[in-house]
Parts: C-alpha cells; sequence; structure tokens
C-alpha cells in the first residue's frame, strides 16, 4: 500500500519516468480497488467492461470514467454524512453541472497537493495578493464553483488580500492602487481566471487608459481559454499585452478542472504546462483510446492520488492537448509537458461516453 | 495574555462564544469554520500576533488545541 503522505513527502517535481510510473501504478490501484468497494456503481462499471485489477501492468491499463458521468450520476465512495463539500463545475455551455463529493481527507489534500504545487512556481513565502474576481463569488459557501474553489484554494498564498473587482464586476481602481502603494517594494500575487483577467482587468484599464505598475507581479491564471477565442486573443498576445500595459512580465497560466481540484498543471517559463508528482497526463487517440506518441494530438486523461472521497483518480477529459516530452523541459521540472489545444466538439464528447463500455 | 488574544482572534473571526472554545473545536465541526471561514480565522491570528504563517502551518492548524501547539513555532507562548 501507498499512500498520498507518500506523495506528499516529494519535492512536486522531482521524480523521473520510471520511478514516477511505478508509483503512480501502485497508488492508482489501491484507488481503483479501493473505489470498488466503496462506490456500487463504480463497481458495477469496472464489472461491466470485464475489468480486473490484477491484470493491471501499468497505471495505462486502468480504465478512466468520462468526466461528463459526474453530472449524470452521484458518484461517491464515503457515506453522505462524511462529505464536507461539494465542488460544482461552472458549467459555461449551460448543460447540467458536474458534482465531486469530499470528505475530509480529500478536501485537505487537494490544498495540501495546491500549495506545494504552486510554491515551486512562486517560492515558499506568501505575499500580498490581489484576485482579479468580485467577493460575490463566494457568497454561497456550501456549493461550491469552480471559480469559488480557485480563489479559496490560492487565497493559502495571500498575506494581505483584496478583490480587483466589486460586487457588480466593476473594477476598483482606486483600491488597487492603495494596495499597490501599501505595498510597495514587495512582490505581488494576481490570481484571476483567464477570460476575467482579459475582460475586466486589462480591456477596462485599457478602456481607462489606465497604467498600473505591476512589475513586481506574478500572475497565475486559468480556467481556459474558450471565451477568449471569440475575441482571437492567442496566448501570446495575452502575455504581451499585460506585460506592455502594466509591466506584468512574469504571467503563468494553468491547467486544472473541478473533478481533480488541487492537481493543476502550472505554466513554466518556457511556456510548457508541467505535471506533477501527484497526477499525470495521457493523451488518448481518437479512434481506439490507445496511448498516443508524444508530439501527437488527443484526448486529454488525468489521473491523480488524492481522489479517494469519489471514483474520480482516472478521467477521461473533454480536452484536446499533445505531450511534448517528459523530464526534459529546459526548465529543469521532470514530469511530462504539455499543451492543450482546446475543448471537443459536442458531438465527439457524446460520442466517448457512449462508447465507453465497448472500449476494452 | 497571549491566550486572549489567540481565543479573540477565533470568537470574532468565527462569530462564536468562549464556550465553543476548546478541545471539541475542530476544522469543520461547526458550520462558521468551514474553508472560507478558515482563511478569516488565519486572517485574524496574524494581526493579532503580527506574525505571517508559512503555507503549511495553514493547512496544518485544524482544529483550537493544534493552533496553539503551532504558535510556539512562532514564538507565542501561552
Amino acid at each position: 500500500m501507498i499512500s498520498y503522505d507518500d506523495f506528499y513527502a516529494i519535492a512536486p517535481f522531482s521524480l523521473g519516468k520510471s520511478e514516477k510510473k511505478h508509483m503512480l501504478t501502485q497508488r492508482l490501484l489501491d484507488l481503483t480497488n479501493l473505489h470498488i468497494e466503496a462506490c456500487p456503481q463504480y463497481a458495477d462499471m469496472m464489472r461491466g467492461i470485464g475489468f480486473s485489477p490484477s491484470d493491471c501492468k501499468s497505471y495505462f491499463d486502468i480504465p478512466f470514467l468520462p468526466v461528463s458521468l459526474f453530472k449524470d450520476l452521484e458518484l461517491l465512495s464515503v457515506e453522505k454524512n462524511d462529505v464536507v463539500k461539494t465542488m460544482t463545475s461552472s458549467g459555461t455551455t449551460g448543460q447540467a453541472v458536474s458534482k465531486i463529493y469530499l470528505n475530509k481527507a480529500t478536501a485537505a489534500n487537494q490544498q495540501k497537493t495546491l500549495a506545494k504545487i504552486v510554491s515551486d512556481f512562486t517560492g515558499a513565502s506568501r505575499m500580498p495578493m490581489i484576485i482579479i474576481d468580485s467577493p460575490s463569488v463566494l457568497k454561497d459557501r456550501s456549493m461550491f464553483s469552480a471559480r469559488g474553489a480557485g480563489i479559496l484554494g490560492f487565497s493559502i498564498f495571500g498575506t494581505d488580500r483584496i478583490y480587483a473587482l466589486d460586487e457588480n464586476m466593476e473594477l476598483d481602481i482606486p483600491a488597487i492602487e492603495n494596495f499597490l502603494s501599501k505595498h510597495k517594494g514587495k512582490n505581488i500575487l494576481l490570481f484571476g481566471f483567464t477570460s476575467i483577467v482579459w475582460q475586466h482587468f486589462y480591456l477596462e484599464l485599457k478602456r481607462k487608459e489606465h497604467k498600473l505598475d505591476l512589475s513586481d507581479g506574478i500572475l497565475i491564471h486559468g480556467g481556459g481559454w474558450k471565451k477568449l477565442i471569440n475575441q482571437a486573443v492567442s496566448k501570446a498576445e495575452y502575455k504581451n499585452l499585460l506585460r506592455d500595459l502594466c509591466g506584468l512580465s512574469n504571467i503563468h497560466d494553468y491547467y486544472g478542472m473541478v473533478e481533480q481540484t488541487g492537481c493543476i498543471y502550472v505554466e513554466c517559463e518556457h511556456g510548457h504546462l508541467h505535471a506533477s508528482v501527484f497526477s499525470d497526463i495521457i493523451m488518448r487517440r481518437h479512434i481506439d483510446f490507445s496511448p498516443c506518441d508524444f508530439g501527437q494530438s488527443g484526448i486529454v486523461q488525468v489521473v491523480s492520488v488524492i481522489a479517494e472521497s469519489y471514483p474520480g483518480h482516472s478521467l477521461l477529459t473533454e480536452d484536446e492537448g499533445v505531450i511534448l516530452g517528459e523530464d526534459t523541459c529546459p526548465c529543469g521540472r521532470l514530469g511530462k509537458f504539455f499543451h492543450i489545444s482546446g475543448r471537443l466538439k459536442q458531438a465527439e464528447i457524446r460520442g466517448c461516453s457512449d462508447t465507453y463500455e465497448g472500449i476494452r | 495574555m497571549n491566550l486572549e488574544k489567540y481565543n479573540n482572534a477565533f470568537t470574532t473571526s468565527l462569530d462564536i462564544t468562549d464556550d465553543l472554545l476548546g478541545e471539541q473545536l475542530v476544522y469543520q465541526s461547526i458550520q462558521a469554520w468551514d474553508s472560507v471561514g478558515h482563511m478569516t480565522l488565519i486572517a485574524a491570528i496574524e494581526d493579532a500576533f503580527d506574525i505571517m504563517m508559512d503555507t503549511e502551518d495553514i493547512i496544518d492548524l485544524s482544529s483550537y488545541e493544534k493552533g496553539k501547539e503551532i504558535m510556539k513555532k512562532y514564538e507565542i507562548e501561552m
């Protein structure tokens, strides 16, 4: 048996390929067995496809559930009484939302994982923090949206914190200026969702012709580029324009999802998203779900060592991406590094969940 | 004196009365001490003692008693 703590004890980007494969296989098989025992629907699905954990040579052989399943089914591996937090997806497309049930241990491990990964990019010390969002996002405390979870998870890195937007999503420039002069000379952490940073921060500053000096800032943003495609902003432009407007040169995108909160994939200084020791990425071919070669585009599968209270340790997402390499990024971080190219089209999503039972 | 400050951080940030303070007070044991309340509590403790806690200690501070132990790291005796 291998536990979450065994992964927590390791520096987040320090495991080489073979060692990581060994540890992940052990842990993910343990989790598979745990969920077969504790979640009847999961056990039924595994029986339905004739899966037996003893046949697994590596974690590549562990079945994946389509993320959309968490929209249709209540999947949990703990008693309902033990659920302390329910996370929901943002449901941007107007569809049903995913519900992810967390017990105390899984919720705590998500936060620990996030802290460990992000510290590798920001350094261990906490900083004054500007949250580029509205405080109203956190109003309903029993149900956490992806946005709320992100803000809350990242709040731990902030010492003094302010929200850059008011209740009506309007940019509060005087408050930001005040905050910046109060913390002059210190590094400032900025956090927000990619599209909100663009729409409510960058475009507003530009419209008001207001220049902020954020040259000591570090911006971490995530949540996808989907909403920006209409506005035709590329990743490179996004960075360049923010740098030109407020001197912000330290910018990191991250990839993550509410179904595996905590396990985020942060972009390094070379523009690559990185998998940490807590999780991994496998790209799958559209045609037969076999693993792609590096450099080949496929559907993103994510595995996580955290998911104990719900059977979400191996999931097929609705995103597409390319693995660029493993252990060889010039930034020195070990593990796979990759790009996300976008989202699958609706029809294809339905396709993969419908044919799921026939995969193996 | 320090204990009073420590207690005060709990009662004001979580909006609870003194009688709730003690061993039974742990993270998630009352509605107010959820993940949002936790960050408010941390801010109150940091303000009260003028300290800056490490992220690991923030995560570890999972009960009223555990918090007292963690405070020792910051040279705050109660």
